[in-house]
């Protein structure tokens, strides 16, 4: 009868450690939200916005950040949507079952592993000096796609699974042919959890930092990289031009290191408010990304 | 009659062509490991070939940009560890513990409000983490740790732990939900208690996927770079103290990317060496935990 009462008191300790454990992560969370925000408010505004980095504090801004962070997740964007959807469709749908896709499926999983600074080693093997192009937006978009692959690929995967087999039978018995039951029947099917992954993907990609360091990224960039549209009043008034792929950059996240490791106290608050900026962009993001896998849960 | 097997045909090769195309795009990835793989030794060829394997394995200093070079891996070793032990012993029992709350004891309406609240903890960019650990984390700590240095282990791994908790959580609580409830209404029907259930019986039964989970959190602890870049120093010494500057082998390889050592040097080299050795250490954990993995699948699907 005692050892009843006492573990029924045991059961109410734990419940209250189990409580206690589960929200310790989100109020450290809750004091580093309120710490940045406090820390950094004060410097934002449309200046911080549309400044270059500068010597003093107070004129420093988040211009070739926030632009060369909008460049390189184009170019990670470009390398690592279509290759990871299609190995994720070529593994799920086409794949036979023997060694050889089994190595691929262990590889794709050990490449998830690696760490991120890694890449950026990979990109400065691969990229900077292998393909010469030197450190460059092209090259670090590459690198951070290559990060990001593996990731892609296994929420492709999940996706497609989801979809139950009857879909695929269905289509078939009309006569479709394998890439029509997948273009026209599983994709657009699995097209929402597939593009939750991508957006949490690239608001991993948006945050990384140690693969563009190591990649040797400038932390000073007071320009920004060239125009791929330009205008003239002679003809053929507009020209395109892609040589801002092979411009040096700096992402947010460099530049926020950069203000950081400053000794001068007054760059810290340029850090913070670096911060909120980056931070508001990658909530933003995992927030649309958790509607959408509520929003779209389909039930099969 | 003709042009529909004509027609046939062309989409035949359509087909082929696709699936073809399809499977260049998943070889990618096997590209991407062999080159890791490749860049990271060749250029550690040419550094063990002046460094003897022997001296960087057991020296115990690591003063590269110093007039007198001394490349041992342990102090860049132990600042890893110390680092990742402080990060695992923040973020296993707070996640193992959170993981069987969640899984045996709270609700499905306040697990499915909480847990994307916590995967926000995963997702937070590590340059942030890093920040909190220099400027919040370090002088809070000063307050009650007066020897405390400005830059140390103890606050890099601490934040470092808080940001893998969603990692052994969610891990955790997969593999408890793998435990068949069969196994749990026995244990009832033998007039076990709640909490007996949860870690008598499940919890031994979840084993090898919370050990995986574990292995993994120690793995993401060791390639983590930034918040140690940031908020452990960059002093490679062979010490297990907490409240030092330390450095880890991630933080020394963001250090000499920053400036400026010429392509082709030793000191260069060493990025490449550093690579290696971390990428032997996460692949060895990672591939432990994947096998642990499998087996808790095997046994419950």
């Amino acid at each position: 009868m005692n050892k009843i009462i006492s573990n029924k008191r045991i059961n109410k300790i734990f419940n209250a450690v189990g409580l206690g454990s589960t929200l310790f992560g989100l109020l450290i969370l809750s004091i580093l939200l309120f710490d940045v925000i406090s820390d950094g408010w004060r410097r934002l505004g449309f200046d911080f916005l549309t400044s270059y980095p500068s010597r003093k504090p107070e004129q420093a801004g988040i211009l070739s950040a926030w632009v060369g962070t909008v460049w390189i997740m184009i170019t990670t964007a470009l390398l690592s949507i279509p290759l990871g959807i299609s190995s994720g469709i070529y593994l799920e749908e086409y794949a036979p079952k023997n060694r050889f896709t089994d190595f691929i499926e262990i590889n794709i999983a050990n490449l998830a592993g690696v760490p991120s600074v890694i890449y950026g080693i990979l990109g400065l093997g691969l990229f900077v000096r292998g393909m010469h192009l030197g450190r460059s937006i092209l090259a670090g978009g590459l690198t951070l796609g290559l990060l990001i692959l593996p990731m892609i690929i296994l929420t492709t995967r999940e996706a497609l699974r989801a979809i139950p087999s009857s879909i695929r039978e269905a289509s078939y018995a009309l006569g479709a042919t394998r890439w029509q039951t997948v273009r026209y029947q599983i994709l657009p099917a699995a097209i929402e959890n597939i593009l939750t992954g991508i957006i949490l993907a690239m608001s991993r990609a948006i945050g990384e930092t140690a693969p563009l360091v190591t990649l040797g990224a400038l932390t000073y960039i007071p320009f920004l990289p060239t125009n791929p549209v330009s205008f003239s009043k002679t003809i053929p008034f507009a020209h395109f031009s892609l040589q801002g792929f092979f411009d040096p950059f700096t992402v947010l996240p460099i530049q926020i290191f950069n203000w950081v490791s400053r000794p001068q106290k007054a760059f810290l608050v340029d850090a913070a408010a670096g911060i909120i900026v980056l931070l508001i962009i990658t909530l933003l993001m995992n927030g649309l990304a958790v509607v959408l896998r509520q929003h779209h849960q389909k039930r099969w | 009659m003709i042009q529909s097997s004509q027609n046939k045909s062309i989409r035949k090769l359509k087909e082929k062509l696709i699936e073809r195309l399809l499977f260049l795009c998943s070889l990618f990835s096997v590209f991407t490991t062999a080159s890791i793989i490749y860049i990271l030794v060749s250029e550690s060829i040419g550094f063990f070939k002046v460094v003897p394997v022997f001296d960087f394995l057991t020296d115990t200093q690591w003063t590269p940009l110093f007039t007198i070079k001394h490349f041992g891996i342990l102090p860049l070793l132990s600042g890893t560890l110390l680092t990742t032990l402080i990060a695992v012993l923040v973020a296993v029992p707070l996640g193992l513990t959170a993981a069987v709350y969640l899984s045996e004891y709270a609700s499905s309406k306040f697990r499915n409000t909480v847990k994307p609240a916590m995967e926000i903890l995963a997702a937070i960019p590590t340059v942030v983490y890093g920040y909190f650990a220099l400027l919040f984390i370090t002088p809070f700590l000063k307050k009650f740790i007066p020897g405390l240095a400005g830059f140390n282990a103890l606050s890099a791994g601490f934040v470092m732990g808080i940001m893998i908790i969603p990692l052994v959580a969610s891990l955790s609580e997969d593999a408890l939900h793998a435990v068949p409830n069969g196994l749990r209404e026995g244990a009832y029907a033998l007039g076990s208690q709640k909490i007996q259930v949860a870690f008598w019986i499940v919890l031994p039964a979840a084993l090898s996927g919370i050990t995986a989970s574990i292995i993994l959190a120690v793995s993401r602890a060791v390639g983590e770079t930034m918040i140690v870049a940031i908020a452990a120093g960059q002093q490679p010494t062979l010490t297990f103290n907490p409240l030092v500057p330390i450095e880890t082998i991630t933080a020394y390889i963001v250090q000499i990317s920053l400036g400026d050592t010429p392509h082709g040097t030793l000191e260069y080299q060493t990025i490449f060496v550093c690579g290696l050795t971390l990428f032997l250490l996460t692949f060895g954990l990672n591939v432990i935990s994947f096998k642990l993995k499998r087996r808790f699948q095997e046994i419950y699907e």
